[in-house]
């Protein structure tokens, strides 16, 4: 098992276990200094995000809102936890010269070509869909994939094999056919 | 800025800084495992498991912290979770890394992080709609494996981690 990668990257097995460190002292910071134990996640902060923007043009609407006022739209700790998961890959990207400029990733232009309208379309449309799952699921890879199967909790197995499962068959379909 | 939004922003960067190294915020890695050709999310993800498990069980065994399970839901895991790999199959991101991928120079993410926004504010509006409907389906609650099999962790941990030791084994032999 190699230390590190081809491109400069740390062995995905280290970079992992580190996280798992990351994720028992954060359970245990959050719990000492906030009284509530929290668990990485991201989705939610989606809903606060929306909120937040919403609100600016129909702050009424927001408020009348049933799950935004259950949410609690406002900057939380999962809130700067997010914007922190950019400031922390930005930095590592600059440590190894790994930071690189991209509009079309390689997979995706083998398959729909170099067009950048196309490849946003695609993530805007897959982004709408899979936070409406998220949400209704209540977690995605990060809740559920990481923090909640530490936890064993039935939840996170079935959603992650929701998750993969449908994924895997969603990802045959849309890239396994040969590029024309 | 508070005590709280300090410890979730360096929480934040050092969770950017390890999926940056651990190279899983790319589409083609989040895609080369659905197309089960490249495993470094899984690796990354479930060394992150095995290590995490033990702590975290620890901890709560000694009263430290609690448990946050999320509802056993059938219906919203079910559907929902269909609903995220679909879109997550697409867009190739999935919440957490999308942001990352920006960081990281993968500027095409800010389109798939606009529409998790636009998705969230549909989910608001379309809550009501699943509160009578797929929400209350069948709801076990939030429950652990352990508990509901009626052993201990402790019991279930070691295992998980021999069964996830040999698929580390299998995916090297494969070279994916």
């Amino acid at each position: 098992m190699k230390g590190k990668t081809g491109d400069g990257g740390w062995s995905p097995y280290l970079a992992g276990a580190l996280l798992g460190l990351l994720a028992i002292a954060s359970a245990y910071a959050t719990t000492q200094w906030l009284g509530k134990t929290s668990y990485l996640g991201a989705s939610t902060t989606f809903v606060r995000a929306a909120g937040l923007l919403e609100r600016t043009v129909a702050p009424d609407r927001v408020a009348a809102n049933e799950y935004f006022t259950r949410e609690k739209v406002r900057v939380d700790w999962q809130f700067m936890l997010v914007l922190g998961i950019f400031l922390g890959a930005l930095a590592a990207s600059a440590t190894d010269k790994s930071f690189k400029l991209e509009s079309v990733p390689p997979t995706w232009e083998k398959r729909f070509g170099p067009s950048v309208g196309k490849r946003a379309a695609g993530a805007f449309l897959g982004g709408i869909v899979a936070m409406v799952g998220a949400r209704m699921a209540d977690g995605c890879p990060s809740g559920h994939g990481l923090s909640g199967m530490m936890q064993f909790s039935v939840s996170a197995f079935v959603a992650l094999a929701m998750f993969f499962g449908v994924g895997v068959l969603v990802a045959a379909l849309v890239y396994g056919r040969r590029s024309p | 800025m508070t005590t709280e939004q300090w410890l979730g922003l360096v929480t934040g960067v050092l969770f950017g800084f390890l999926l940056q190294k651990g190279r899983v915020l790319r589409f083609d890695k989040q895609i080369g495992a659905m197309l089960l050709k490249d495993m470094t999310i899984f690796k990354f993800m479930l060394s992150s498991i095995l290590v995490g498990m033990v702590g975290i069980t620890l901890l709560r065994d000694a009263g430290i912290v609690t448990s946050g399970h999320k509802s056993m839901n059938l219906g919203a895991v079910l559907l929902g979770g269909g609903l995220f790999g679909a879109g997550w199959a697409v867009m190739g991101f999935c919440p957490g890394t999308s942001i990352g991928a920006v960081g990281e120079g993968r500027w095409h993410a800010v389109f798939a992080i606009a529409g998790m926004v636009a998705g969230a504010a549909l989910y608001a509006e379309l809550y009501p709609f699943f509160k009578t409907t797929v929400l209350v389906w069948k709801d076990y609650g939030k429950i652990g494996l352990p508990e509901t099999l009626g052993i201990s962790p402790w019991v279930v941990i070691p295992v998980f981690w021999a069964v996830t030791i040999l698929v580390f084994y299998w995916f090297e032999k494969k070279g994916v």
